[in-house]
Parts: C-alpha cells; sequence; structure tokens
C-alpha cells in the first residue's frame, strides 16, 4: 500500500514511543533505545501520556477500542516530529493499521493517522534507513556471536531484515551467524498465544529447536513480545541460551555500559 | 467421502493433529519442501522476475474477477460452439444432481475422477456412490485418500498428512499389495490397479485449474496422466468448475501457469498443462463423445459482493499452507472442512458461516508468511483481521473477551490508569508467582514469564540524571 512520502528523519528531535511492554517489563530496553540514540547525537523525548499503540484490540476485531485508543495516541504525539519505537510490531501497527481505521469523514483522526503513520520508524530502520548510520562505531567488551531472529511484523510488514544485521556486522567483536528458519514465526502472536497456546507452543518449540541448534551465543531481534516468547520456552526448555533485543546488545558495547 | 463440517472443533482437532508423530513429520517435511521449492523456483530467474510473474497473474485474475458476469457470458457462448453442454448449478445440490442426471442419461456406471478440490466442496463421490455408481480417484494421492476413506488434507498434495510407510500399510491393508519399501513399486503397483479402471470407465470427472472465457475451452494443469485419461478415455466427461475459475484470455492461462505450477510443485511446468476444447470432433479418433461444464456458484457469488471478494482470486496452489507455521503443525484435516491452511481459514467461514468456522480467523499469528508466497498476492492476514472484526460486530465474540477489551481499552486511555495497571500486574505477579489465573495460564503452561520490572521506564526516565549534553 502506497505510504505518505517519508521525510527525512535527520535533525529532527525523536519522541520515544516504547510500548507497553518495554514500560512494564524490560524498561531497562528503553533505556538502551535512548542512549543509542543520543549516541549518534539524536535528541530524544518521552511523552509520559503514552500507553499502548492499541495492537491487542485490532488485532483481536476490536476496531471501536483500537479506534479509542489511536485517538489517546494521536493526542498523545500531537506534537512528535519523529516517533521511534523499539518493536516491529508496533510500528507496523502505526504505519499500516492507523491509517485504515479511520475514514477521512472521521473528524481530523484520518489526517492524524496519515500524519503518525508518515513520522514513525522502527529502531533499526531509524537508524540504518532513517539517519544512514549502519556504524555505530562501537565495540563490544568481548568477542560474542549472534543470530538473528526477523520479528514477523518487521520483516513481513515493514520490509526490514537488513537493518539489524547490517548494525550488529559493524559491531566490533560482533559474530553473525545463522538461525535456521530465522523468518519463521515464534509462535506469538499476541493473543493467539492466550487464544490457541498448544499450537503456539508448537510453533514456539520449533524455534527453540532451531536456537538451541544455531551456531551463537545470542539470538538478536527487534520485538520484545517474540522476544518474552521465545524466552519464555528457552528458560522453560533449561537452554542456557537467551534473546536480546537488538537496542540491548548494541548498548553493551558503548562506553561504559550502559547508563 | 464427504467432509463433515467440523471447523467449529478446530482446537481439539489441531490438538489431536498435534499428538500424531507421523503427521508431524510428514506435514512438517511436506510443507518445508514445498515451501523451499517454491522459493527456487519462482525466484530462479531472480527477485525481479519472481516478483513479475506474481503482478502479472494477481493483474490476470483480478482483470477477471472485475468482469465476472460478462465473461461468464462470453464462456457460455464459446463452451456451446466448441460442443460442451453447458449446466449451472447454484449450490452443491443441484451440481450432484446435474452429474446425476447425466450418468443417467447415458447409462454410466464407472467413473473415474481426476482431482479436483471443488468435487469435494460438493460431496459428489458421496452421491454418485448413494446412486450406486462406482467412482474412482486417479490422481494418485486422491486414490489413497479414498482407499483410506479419507479427505484431502492439503490443496495439491491430499495425502500430505502421511507417511509413506503409512501408505504402503494401506496398500497392502486395502489391496493386498505384497510388502514393499520401495515407492516405486508402489506407485508401479497403483497404476496397474487403476489401469483397470480406466479401462473400465464410461465417465470421467475432471475439475479446471481455469475457465478460458475467450475460447470456451477448460485449462487443466497436472503432473500424473491420470488427468488426460479421465477426461479423453470414457465416452463422457464432466467438468465440473467454479465460476472465479474464469480467465478471459489464453494468455491469461499461460500467465497464471507460469506461477500455479511453481507456487505449488516448485515447478516452472507441469508435466502436462492441458488445453480442452469439448468432445471429440467428427475427425478426431480420441476424446468423449460428450463433454458437459458444469458452472458451479455453492457461495462464490455472495462473496463476490463482500470485501472478501478479492479470496476469489485464488487459484489452489497450497502455497500458502506450505508456508503457514499453523498448518506447518496440523495439517489440513484440523480446519475440519475442505481447505485447510490460511486460505481455508478465510474460505471456511465465508462459504459455511463465519457462526460454524468461529475458531479459524483465530488460527493465525498473523505472521504474514501466507500473503508474501500468494502468487496472486491476496491479503490473507487482512481478512483473518477483517473477519475477526466481523465477530465482534456480530456478537459473535466471546462475552469475556469483550469485557476485557472493554476494559483494557479504558485502562490504555489514561497514563495514570496504565501506570495503576502495571502497578496491579507487578503485584498480581508477587501474589501469584509463576502460575498465572484463567486465560493467562495458558501462557504459563508452556513458557515462563518475566517479571515486572520493579520501575517501569516512565518513572526511569522520570529519576534520569539530567546529564544530556
Ligand atoms: S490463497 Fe494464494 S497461496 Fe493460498 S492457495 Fe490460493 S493462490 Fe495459493
Amino acid at each position: 500500500m502506497a505510504l505518505p512520502e517519508r521525510e527525512s528523519p535527520i535533525g529532527k528531535r525523536a519522541s520515544l514511543f516504547v510500548t507497553c511492554i518495554v514500560d512494564m517489563i524490560y524498561p531497562g530496553t528503553g533505556m538502551s533505545v535512548v542512549d543509542i540514540l543520543e549516541h549518534v547525537g539524536v535528541e530524544v523525548d518521552f511523552l509520559p501520556d503514552q500507553t499502548c499503540c492499541a495492537q491487542p484490540a485490532f488485532n483481536s476485531g476490536y476496531r471501536d477500542e483500537a479506534r479509542t485508543v489511536a485517538r489517546h495516541f494521536f493526542k498523545t504525539f500531537k506534537d512528535a516530529e519523529v516517533i521511534v519505537t523499539p518493536s516491529g510490531s508496533c510500528a507496523a501497527m502505526l504505519r499500516h493499521e492507523y491509517p485504515h481505521l479511520f475514514k477521512p469523514e472521521d473528524d481530523d483522526a484520518y489526517e492524524q493517522a496519515q500524519r503518525i503513520a508518515s513520522i514513525t520508524w522502527e529502531f533499526s530502520e531509524f537508524l540504518v534507513d532513517g539517519l544512514g548510520i549502519a556504524n555505530l562505531d562501537l565495540t563490544l567488551p568481548a568477542k560474542q556471536s549472534f543470530a538473528i531472529h526477523d520479528a514477523c511484523h518487521g520483516l513481513r510488514g515493514l520490509g526490514l531484515g537488513g537493518a539489524a544485521r547490517e548494525l550488529i556486522a559493524h559491531l566490533g567483536n560482533a559474530e553473525l551467524a545463522e538461525l535456521n528458519e530465522c523468518e519463521v514465526c515464534c509462535g506469538f502472536g499476541g493473543l493467539f498465544s492466550l487464544k490457541m497456546p498448544e499450537l503456539s507452543n508448537a510453533m514456539l518449540q520449533n524455534k527453540v529447536k532451531n536456537i538451541i541448534a544455531a551456531d551463537a551465543d545470542t539470538i538478536v531481534t527487534g520485538d520484545v513480545s517474540c522476544l518474552t516468547q521465545m524466552n519464555g520456552g528457552l528458560s522453560r526448555g533449561k537452554s542456557p541460551k537467551r534473546v536480546l533485543h537488538l537496542a540491548d546488545v548494541l548498548a553493551q558495547a558503548l562506553p561504559g555500559g550502559r547508563s | 467421502m464427504t467432509v463433515e463440517l467440523q471447523s467449529n472443533d478446530f482446537i481439539a482437532l489441531a490438538d489431536i493433529a498435534l499428538r500424531n508423530p507421523d503427521l508431524q513429520h510428514a506435514v512438517g517435511a511436506g510443507t518445508r519442501g514445498g515451501y523451499a521449492s517454491r522459493a527456487e523456483a519462482m525466484f530462479a530467474h531472480g527477485n525481479e522476475h519472481g516478483e513479475f510473474m506474481r503482478r502479472q497473474a494477481a493483474e490476470a485474475k483480478r482483470r477477471a474477477l472485475r468482469q465476472l458476469p460478462d465473461l461468464l457470458e462470453m464462456a457460455e457462448r464459446n463452451l456451446l460452439a466448441n460442443g460442451w453442454g453447458v449446466e449451472w448449478a447454484e449450490d452443491a445440490r443441484q451440481a450432484n444432481q446435474l452429474v446425476l442426471d447425466i450418468a443417467a442419461r447415458h447409462g454410466v456406471r464407472t467413473i473415474t475422477k481426476s482431482k479436483s478440490m471443488l468435487s469435494e466442496e460438493l460431496g459428489v463421490n458421496h452421491v454418485m456412490e448413494a446412486a450406486g455408481l462406482r467412482v474412482v480417484e486417479t490422481d494418485l494421492g486422491e486414490y489413497i485418500i479414498q482407499l483410506n476413506n479419507e479427505t484431502p488434507s492439503h490443496i495439491v498434495a491430499p495425502v500430505m498428512h502421511k507417511t509413506k510407510d503409512e501408505i504402503r500399510d494401506i496398500f497392502i491393508r486395502e489391496l493386498g499389495m505384497a510388502p514393499t519399501d520401495d515407492a516405486e513399486v508402489m506407485v508401479a503397483f497403483a497404476r496397474k490397479m487403476l489401469r483397470e479402471d480406466f479401462l473400465k470407465a464410461d465417465m470421467g470427472i475432471s475439475g479446471a485449474n481455469f475457465l478460458i472465457a475467450e475460447t470456451g475451452s477448460i485449462g487443466l494443469v497436472m503432473n500424473e496422466g491420470n488427468g488426460r485419461m479421465c477426461t479423453s478415455m470414457p465416452r463422457l466427461h464432466i467438468a465440473l468448475v467454479g465460476i472465479e475459475k474464469i480467465v478471459e484470455t489464453v494468455e491469461d492461462y499461460a500467465t497464471l501457469t507460469q506461477v500455479l505450477p511453481r507456487s505449488s510443485t516448485g515447478q516452472s511446468l507441469t508435466v502436462y498443462t492441458n488445453i480442452l476444447n469439448g468432445p471429440a470432433r467428427s475427425d478426431e479418433d480420441d476424446g468423449p463423445e460428450h463433454a458437459y461444464v458444469i458452472l458451479v456458484d455453492n457461495g462464490r457469488s455472495e462473496i463476490y459482493g463482500t470485501k472478501y471478494a478479492d479470496a476469489l482470486a485464488c487459484i489452489r496452489c497450497g502455497a500458502c499452507q506450505n508456508a503457514c507455521p499453523v498448518y506447518r503443525s496440523t495439517g489440513g484435516h484440523a480446519y475440519g472442512w475442505v481447505y485447510g491452511g490460511p486460505i481455508g481459514a478465510v474460505l471456511t467461514p465465508l462459504f459455511v458461516g463465519l457462526e460454524n468456522a468461529a475458531p479459524l480467523p483465530h488460527a493465525s499469528s498473523l505472521c504474514g508468511s501466507c500473503k508474501q508466497v500468494c502468487p496472486v498476492d491476496i491479503d490473507l492476514p487482512r481478512m483473518l483481521l477483517d473477519l475477526r472484526w466481523d465477530q465482534v460486530r456480530k456478537g459473535q465474540s466471546n462475552v469475556d473477551w469483550d469485557a476485557a477489551m472493554k476494559m483494557w481499552a479504558i485502562g490504555m486511555t489514561s497514563p495514570t490508569r496504565f501506570a495503576l495497571g502495571g502497578k496491579a500486574a507487578r503485584a498480581g505477579q508477587a501474589i501469584m508467582g509463576e502460575y498465572m489465573p484463567g486465560l493467562l495460564g495458558n501462557w504459563s503452561k508452556h513458557r515462563d514469564f518475566p517479571d515486572f520490572a520493579p520501575k517501569p521506564f516512565r518513572q526511569l526516565w522520570k529519576e534520569r540524571p539530567n546529564v544530556r549534553a
């Protein structure tokens, strides 16, 4: 679908949409995003009224509720110049679904939705495609090997895939390994994981098997929800391997570690 | 065997499939193999070429659908001119009656059949058998399915859910085949059995991959010679054709046969690519004396008028099934009707009613793989989302979820309530530990849940020393 032409985000203040899960469960990942963005000279702000992108309601068919929450989002981010979010699926919600949730005759919500869609960037995409920075000029304290899990919405929803690999490839002391079926869903799927737990688990076990077989210490991904699913399965299966958010991996290489 | 509608039991049927190690092995390998060979075949000449073929195919189908009523009339005219008998069936009952009438008129006793998903929808075999006619499926996969009294589990590979050993055991049990582990010996054995039926048959039933309007012909692609034998050896041929199978020109047929074999079996072309032009002419030695096309609606024109019309562009390649991680885990029978996988999750509710297939729109993590591989670019995830929305709008959703979503929306429209919710979750977790209540317990059954952070990001941000340059 044709998205509004994207303006370059270079030189603009980045408003962090941290996402509800990062806010409550992985605040450290949110801090990593801030640190990395500041490392490359981006001014970051955080609008404290923010909550959720409305994805849980939208994905389960509750469009009225999704619209209500989307309107709250518009109000919160009405002055944002650029929105950066550490989640491919939330970015896809803002970019691809918001514009469809409202009709041109719906007061100014339609315009707001188009505007939000046009200024929203997923974290790795913002760095590599938005700012043109794939090399952060950082080196990890010790050698580590990584493999990428391409989270579905980032890969197929936003057409990402390359950005996270490029960032890791340029990281000193980092090695990139293959993950078999790296493009296959981990089985999270939001409420799918609760509505169809056995199927979700079958998909998870397939992913866990591939992660264990991968020649990498750490799996890197761009969505904390998928990460929660995968780590939940790895830890239950007593595997020492873990999945980390890209921002947390990059932040390990910041001078003095993460602030 | 006729499909019994069991789509509302999807979760239970999926559980059965998940506990069947043979099925897990067979479907896991079959789908992954199909997925890999599709990618290789579609992009053998580069990504651009592959995407171009897809776009071309998608456009050809869309153009045909836009002019559906006109093209159907054109097709009828040209079919008649070619000597086909043309019949129209509104639903399964009418279609089956037409087949029965034609068979009775011509004194038919034995019918050979080539693969047709539409015939599964209609339950043709069952009706014929009830009328005392013998029906033999001649596609190897369908033949095995028929022997074992099952229904196909995959659009293209009907017996994908069975291992080679299981198939061998079916042949031994049902046909008295001498035990062997050699697949070629098994195929040769089946061929020999089928040959006798081919010689006996007085009528052949086929489906159609495409109905070509401008020439009044049927396009049929296949890898086994059985389809040709069904459509040319008996004195009678009936083609069962869904009205959405229409394409405008022979060129469109060529366009679509570029993507159909590539997407379904990873071939650039099937072994046989046929254009059938009706009964044998007076100067031709081969071919049926009489040939009929039965144009079947069976719910299609109703879909045509809705936001799901695009699903009618489906060319039944099965690529979305191979790509789908849910289908990979369940096979097709769990979907409880004719079509499994993403396209089945969309089509089944549309054909049988949303209330009779309530779990299917949710049988997806919305990972998007189906859309990515679909050769005619059907946005299946969006349709699943729309079906979920229809359920909510029509009051067919789960009341607990309705209440939960209302509460959630209230929580998410205020940062204060959002923060309170976070605190409550933290406190709840501290009390309950690993064991989460209700639906959340479905999470902790197979996976650990991380701890809520002692301080949410919004608080860390506030407390952050303002050292930013
Ligand atoms: S929906 Fe697309 S991928 Fe699935 S069977 Fe139909 S044409 Fe093939």
